[in-house]
Formats: C-alpha cells, structure tokens, sequence
C-alpha cells in the first residue's frame, strides 16, 4: 500500500484552479520531487499535504485513511508529519538543542529520552557543539541544519520539504543537497520534496513529478525523466532540447532535410502523422565526416551557423543542407568547427523522444 | 559653460575666495547645530543637575536640596506611588494592548478595522481627557456608572470610584495600552507565518503554538511596549493631578508640582527629578539586558503565505473583549465628555431641556481667556513643528551624507530628549532659562523651546528615515551637471521627501497640542494653552466648560489627523510611533 496517496486533488482560488486533478502515489520511504516553475502549484500541493490548506476537491490518504477532503480535513498538529520551510522558521527565542527538542517534548517523552534523541540528532547534522545557541548565532546553512534535525528527530510519517534551499548560497546549496538525501539515506523517511530547481530535484530523489499550470505532467525517475520526457513542457523544462517535427511515412519519419527510419526509434512502430521529437543537444555527434562509432546511424551533411564555447563544451547550431531546420548540438572542447564550417551531423534515433 | 563662470567668479574673489570654493558651506552649519542641540538639551540637564546642589541664595554647594527632598516620609511615599502606578499601568496595558495586536494580526476576528480605528482613538486622546471623562463615568455617587449600579441594584451608594489609586491606573492604562498595541501589532506582523507553521506540524495546537512560538518571538516588543507605557505613566502630570489629588495621594509629578507653588523651590524639586531620570535610563538599560542574546532580528522571515489562524466561536468572545477594551478607553468617556460638553448640567442627564450650545458659546466667544488659549496652543503647536523639523532635518542631512566627522553626537543629542521625561525637561528649562540673564519665563519662546526639545527625537526619527530612503545619487546627479548642494536640496531632495516630511510635522504638532506636564511648569499669565487651561478649568470643578474645552481640542486634533490620514496615507502616525 502507498504510504500516501493524492486522489484528484484540487485546489481553486476564485475561478484560478491552483492545482488541478493531480493524483499522485508514494511509497513508503520513497522520495518524491514537485519541481516546476513558480505558480505551478507545487507549493499549495504541499501544503494540502500538510494540512494548512484544505482541498476544494480530491482526497488525501495517509496509510489508507483519509487525511484531507473538501468535506474536513484533520489538521496539521494531528498528522505526524513534520516540514522545513523555505525561511527555515527555526524559532529566534530558544536554543538549537530547545528547537530540536520541541516536538519530542510536545510527545511528553521522558527528559532523559529527549537529551538523548536530541544529542543523537545533533550529531548527525554535525551540530552538537553549537546545542546552546541561539539561531541569531549561526550561519544560514547551519540554520538549515536544525530545522533539518528538528524536522527529522520525531521521526515524522510524512517529510516536507518547501523550497528549502533557495535562501542559500550556490555553494551552500550544493552541499546541502547532499546532506538532505544522506539524511534520507540514513532514515528512510518517505518525503516529499518541492523546488522549482531541477538539479536539486535530481540528486535528491528517487522520482520527481513535474508540475506545470496545476497538473502533473509526468512522474517518473530523473533518469527516464531526461531522457524520455512525455510531454514538450517536461522536455524544456529538464535540461535543454530540440523540438523538431516529423511526419509518419511508410517504415520512416521525415523531417525537414532528412529521414529516419522508424524501426531505430523506440516506439517509433506505434506513430502515426505528425509527431514532435525531443532531441538533447548531447545526443547527436557533429563529425568532419563519416565516423566509424556512429556507423549505422542517420548522418545529416550541417553547416555551423553559431558558436559558443562554455570551457566544459562547445554550443553549436547547425543547419541541415536542405531545409530551414536548426539544431543546437554540443562536442567536446577539442573539436573545434568554425562558423560556415560543413559538417555532418549523427543522430542517435534511440535518444529521440517522441513528445505529446 | 557654467564651470568656467563658476571659476573665474572664484578668482575674483581673491585667495581667501579660492579657498571658500572648496570648502562647503555647511562646516559652518556643524558648529551652528551643535550649538543649538547644547542650548536645547544639554545646557537645561546640565543646569537641572547643577542647581539640585546649590543653595538657593547663595549658589554654594549643598546636599541640603537632596535631604530636604527625600528626607520626609509623604515625599519618599510619591515616589512609591509613582512606581505602583507605573507598574500597575504596565500589566493592565499589557493585559488590553497583546490579546488585541494578536487578535488583529493573527486571527480571523471579525470588525478588525473598527477595532483598529478606536486604538488609533484612544491614542490620540490626551490623558487628562480621558481622566475627566472617567471623572463623570465613576466620580463616587455622582458618576454615570454608580448611577447605573445603583439604579439597577437599589444600593445606597455606588461602588466605583475613580479618586484612587486603581482609578488612577486604569485610566492611564486606557489611554497608554496603544502603545504595546502598536509595538506587539508590527512585532507580529513581521513574523513570518512559518514560524507557527513549524510548531504546528511538529505537533502543537493553536493555543501552545502562541504560547510557546508566536508570543515568546516578540516578547522584545512587549517588553518595549510595557516599559513605555510604565514611562509615561510615571511621567504624566495631567491625569495624576486630576485624580491622585482629590484622592489625597502624591507622585512624582505632582509632588514636583507642589514645589512649584510659592514659595518656588527649583533646587529641591531638581534634587526630587533625578530619579524619574535615573528610572527612565535604568528601563532601556534593563530591556538590553533582558533581550541579551537572543537575536530577535531573525523574526524577519521571508516567503509563504499569511495563514490567519480560525477561532470559530471564540472570535465572538476575542471581538467582545476588544469591544470593551475599547468602551473602556474611548467610547464610554468620550461619550459623556461630549454629553457634558452639551449639557447645562451634566448630571441632569441626556434630556432636550439640559441641551445648550453655551458652554462652546461662552469658550469661543465671550471668554478672551479661552480664545487666547486656542490660539495660542496652534500657534506654538505649529511654531514648534517647524523648528523640531527644520533642526532634525538639518542634523539628518549631515548625518546621514557624511557631510561632517562626529555625525554620530549629533544623532545622539537628537535622541536623548527620548529618555527625559517632560517634567523634567521641563524643571530643567526653567532652572536654566527662567532666571536672568535670559529671563524667558512666562514667553512664548520658552514655551516653543522646551517643546521643540521635548518633540525633537520624533522628528529626528522621522527626517532620518526619510533621509534614508533617498539615494545621495539623485543628488549627485545634479551636483555632477553643475548645480550646488543647495540647489539639489531645493530641487530634488524636498520634492521627494515632501510627503514624508507632511507626516513628520503632523506626528510632532499633535502631540504639541496636548501637551501638558512640560508646559505646566513654563506658562505665564499670557502664554496659557488648552491643556493648561483645562487643568485650572478641572480645578475649578466646571466641567461643562472643561468638556467644551477638550471637544474643541479634540475635533480639532481629529481633523488635523484626518487630513494627515488622507494626504499622507492611513496609519502615519501608527507606522511611525515606534
């Protein structure tokens, strides 16, 4: 059974429907990621989880019981769950050690348990020696680090995670990244992570949803995600692409300047008419001529149009002999190709995302 | 083209011209401010401390002053009496001011905005009116409200009665518990609502989430609002004059009023107006050392949604309480202060027969007396805001541009009058100013004086943060194209601040208005204002009259705040009481 599942959820603010029909299941220990852009919903998603908005629709289930309904919804303090807001809201007026300790003592744990626990926990975050102080004292990322510790030290049902990097710093956040799926390594807390960063949302879970306009366009893990996107908003908004138009035409699909042959695309046998590709720049091969590793492979005769050398790679586009295409094409540093340089172009039909 | 003009009209003027061009006017202007903060702040203090050991006579040095003062028991006795009354002022603001900051900031409770409107009422409503006001509401016997018991229960006699010390602390508290409203209000409306988020999830309800999260994260701004509220409350002449002594029963202030009457003691009462001083110093000192470490800057929060929180039936009993808290400090007093403003008995009742327009008739235009006292509490009221402004402004520009080294003590001489209670200043004022050679007693320039003193930090926060908001870039915009500092000033500084700057003189000729305890001490025959007038009116027990008088100061007030309100936005003078 899944741990918690959102059933047609809905929210409308006025006549704007924030989130909209989003059905969603996790398992448990699972960690799963709302990303998308601002105003997708993922926020209000969240907090219906936890229980600050009520659904206008739709259910919310936790272990098979129904937490939040239009009809009541139990709230936040009754749920178990625990969160870490974007503003970390550790509380200025008490110690490291009394924010920690405030849920377990809210549990009316023995003092002794709770010293424990709340030195246990320090320890994972690796601020024991900070205990006594105030939040005022600390750094932004060690901010963090408690209401990391205080979210995770009551060992919650449910872990919520809004935004909870995007007041740090770029360095900060990279490492904090880290320390959240260590953290989720080490206790397996079925979590629910919302960033509209999707770097983040790829190194920290084991699948992330994309969000867009209060749907849910595809959930899937960060590795299909990439490279088999669903949908065109999924495809731009992970990474970069090309969209180019193919139109169905006996064993292969045509495109503007070239042909593949649909046997070499995956799925590609159960396409009909006109059909949108995702193509990563990664994913094609520029060559001063035939090469032997893409052998086999659709070879298009390009022109370099445009350049740009970012030090990890170089940025090309290229344009087909035939046709208005464009395509953006990234190689390594060493293979340098002048504006108006001819080259030919391999494209890897397996790494062709046909897109709704 | 206007450089080279500027250039050769330097030469012209010779070597001593050349170097004048380099230097900006406003060297000279530094020495000119410190001279007037010196006259203004300091010389008054220096004299007040000064003359507390001096003889009368002889100028000699004497601890005579300081025996005679706290060497009988009634004198030693005020001074407990003032800490009760501010003590006791404190709790019951508290008890008034944190439930309806956190009821407006934190819940669904319903008519907030009338709520709100009547704290900004009971803020702009002078103490001493709403002593009179509570005069008539529980007077012994002849009060509305003992009239109101003893109507309903059929008792001889009535059960309240003002003329006490609970009498005295209640009718403070209603008038000061603004003050912790304001502080604890914008406290709560800073802290980000994910702080309560955060005890909510872990497990905690709405009660122990308040409890324990939201009041204890602005328990600065409770501290600060209380340890106002117990300044003012010990500083205030006019209430404690109207009640503790038909009560029988000194503080500070009126026991320094005492001194006052002939023959005059300055000496002594400087000696009896130190601690008042010494209290006032020891709080801010105390509320430092109470925050201590705990850094409360982090209330700061950013991001997330406000969520109210839902008090389901309980938002009717939150409104009630509010509702009486505001019956309590304005809807009851200023309701039978306007009944006997209209009355030619108050006591006679709400009848048609007992209506008159006499009392505003006889004030307006039969008594020059009363005419004059308007008159004159405008004219210095507006005198005063010009001069507290035009010095805070100048001392905020060169502070806030750098323009001179030592920026730093002219902020600080701008914001000491803060710690000193009016009375005192004023004592001060009248040991340094009153004797020749300047002999100011009885002017208006006295009145004007201590006044600007008195209000001077207000204006000073406000230019500065007026000053603040204005990039120096916009200046050296019009500097670069050849335009002098002043001329930028003209051009571009005023018209940006100009609104500001409106709020500014509103926040300092308000209270000017009303005030009293600093005033008291300075009149002369000729120079008498509303509040002073007021008080003699009180001694006189005519309270017809009285309340006619205080009608008039009040609508006038509230039109002057309602043009504010409308020019300048709602709230000014909320925003900025800090």
């Amino acid at each position: 059974m899944s741990k918690l599942a959102l059933r047609g959820l809905t929210k409308r603010f006025g006549d704007v429907a924030a989130v909209d029909a989003v059905d969603l299941a996790i398992e448990p220990g699972e960690f799963v990621s709302l990303l998308g852009p601002s105003g997708c919903g993922k926020t209000t998603t969240l907090r219906m989880i936890a229980g600050f908005i009520d659904p206008t629709a739709g259910t919310i289930e936790m272990d098979g019981q129904v937490l939040s309904s239009p009809a009541r919804s139990l709230p936040p303090e009754r749920r178990g769950m625990s969160m870490i807001f974007q503003s970390y809201a550790v509380w200025p007026n008490m110690t490291v050690a009394e924010n920690v300790a405030f849920g377990l003592r809210l549990r009316r744990l023995p003092g002794e348990e709770v010293r424990r626990r709340v030195g246990e926990m320090l320890d994972v975050v690796q601020m024991r020696h900070l205990a006594e102080r105030y939040p005022a004292e600390l750094s932004g990322g060690q901010q963090q680090r408690v209401a990391l510790a205080r979210a995770i030290v009551i060992k919650p049902q449910v872990l919520l995670l809004d935004e909870p990097l995007s007041n740090l710093d770029a360095n900060l956040r990279e490492e904090m990244r880290f320390e959240i799926k260590r953290l989720h390594e080490e206790f397996r807390v079925t979590t629910v992570y919302v960033t509209h960063d999707q770097a983040e949302a790829m190194v920290t879970s084991d699948r992330i949803a994309v969000m867009n306009r209060g749907r849910i366009e595809q959930v899937d893990e960060p590795h299909a995600l990439y490279t088999r996107p669903r949908t065109r908003f999924v495809a731009g908004f992970i990474g970069r692409t090309n969209f180019i138009d193919g139109t169905c035409n006996g064993a292969a699909i045509e495109f503007d300047g070239f042909a593949v042959p649909r046997g070499l695309i995956a799925g590609g046998a159960g396409l009909a008419g006109r059909v949108t590709f995702s193509v990563r720049p990664q994913s094609m091969r520029l060559a001063r001529g035939e090469a032997a590793e893409t052998a086999g492979r659709p070879q298009v005769a390009v022109t370099v149009v445009e350049r740009a050398y970012l030090g990890e790679f170089w940025d090309y586009v290229v344009a087909p002999a035939a046709g208005a295409l464009r395509l953006r094409v990234t190689a390594p540093p060493l293979e340098v190709y002048a504006v108006g340089d001819a080259a030919v172009l391999a494209i890897d039909p397996a790494q062709m995302a046909p897109i709704a | 083209m206007t450089i080279p003009t500027t250039i050769a009209q330097t030469a012209k003027r010779g070597a001593f011209g050349r170097r004048i061009a380099f230097l900006e006017p406003s060297m000279a202007l530094w020495l000119v401010l410190v001279a007037v903060l010196v006259f203004l702040i300091a010389s008054p203090m220096v004299r007040l401390v000064i003359s507390s050991f001096q003889e009368p006579e002889t100028g000699r040095f004497t601890l005579a002053n300081y025996l005679e003062a706290y060497g009988s028991v009634r004198h030693l006795r005020a001074v407990l009496n003032s800490l009760e009354l501010g003590l006791g002022v404190a709790l019951l603001a508290g008890l008034f001011g944190v439930p309806i900051a956190w009821a407006i900031s934190r819940t669904d409770m319903p008519a907030k905005g009338f709520v709100r409107l009547m704290v900004f009422g009971a803020f702009i409503t002078p103490p001493y009116l709403g002593a009179i006001g509570w005069i008539l509401l529980a007077g012994p016997n002849a009060g509305w409200l003992n009239k109101l018991w003893m109507a309903t229960t059929g008792a001889g006699h009535g059960i309240f009665n003002v003329y006490s010390m609970a009498g005295l602390i209640l009718v403070v508290a209603v008038t000061s518990f603004p003050y912790v409203f304001i502080f604890v209000n914008s406290a709560l409306d800073l802290v980000s609502s994910e702080m309560e988020d955060a005890a909510n999830i872990l497990g905690a309800g709405t009660l122990k989430t308040t409890l324990r999260v939201t009041l204890p994260v602005v328990v600065p701004a409770i501290v600060g609002g209380l340890i106002v509220s117990f300044l003012e409350a010990i500083a205030l002449f006019g209430a404690p004059a109207l009640i503790a002594l038909p009560a029988r029963f000194h503080v500070v202030s009126t026991q320094l009023w005492e001194f006052f009457e002939s023959p005059v003691r300055v000496e002594e009462a400087a000696a009896f107006a130190l601690p008042l001083l010494l209290i006032t110093v020891l709080m801010f000192w105390l509320q430092r050392a109470i925050l201590g470490r705990r850094g409360y800057a982090a209330v700061t929060g950013k991001g997330g949604e406000r969520r109210m929180i839902r008090l389901g039936a309980w938002r009717w009993v939150m409104l009630g309480y509010a509702l009486f808290v505001c019956a309590l400090s304005v809807l009851l007093p200023m309701t039978v202060l306007l009944q006997a403003a209209f009355a030619k008995a108050w006591g006679r009742g709400l009848s048609l027969d007992n209506l008159t327009f006499a009392n505003f008739h006889y004030l307006l235009f039969e008594q020059s007396q009363s005419q004059q006292a308007i008159v004159n509490t405008f004219l210095y009221s507006g005198a005063t805001a010009f001069a507290a402004l035009g010095l805070a402004l100048a001392i905020a520009y060169v502070v806030n541009r750098r323009l001179l080294p030592f920026g730093g003590v002219l902020a600080f001489l701008c914001m000491a009058p803060f710690v000193i209670p009016g009375i005192v200043l004023a004592i001060g004022f009248y040991a340094a100013y009153a004797p020749p050679p300047l002999a100011l007693y009885g002017s208006a320039l006295i009145l004007i004086l201590a006044f600007t003193t008195r209000f001077l930090p207000i204006a000073y926060a406000s230019s500065a943060a007026a000053m603040r908001s204005i990039s120096p870039e916009m200046e050296e915009a019009v500097r670069i194209l050849g335009g002098g500092r002043l001329l930028a000033i003209r051009k571009v500084l005023a018209p940006l601040i100009k609104k500001s700057l409106a709020g500014a003189w509103l926040l300092v000729f308000i209270p000017a208005t009303r005030e009293l305890s600093a005033a008291i001490f300075l009149v002369g025959p000729n120079t008498r204002v509303i509040s002073v007038m007021l008080f003699d009116l009180s001694e006189e027990g005519n309270f017809e009259v009285l309340a006619a008088l205080g009608a008039i100061l009040l609508v006038i007030t509230v039109a002057i705040a309602a043009i504010g309100f409308r020019v300048i936005g709602r709230d000014f003078m909320l925003r900025s009481g800090q």
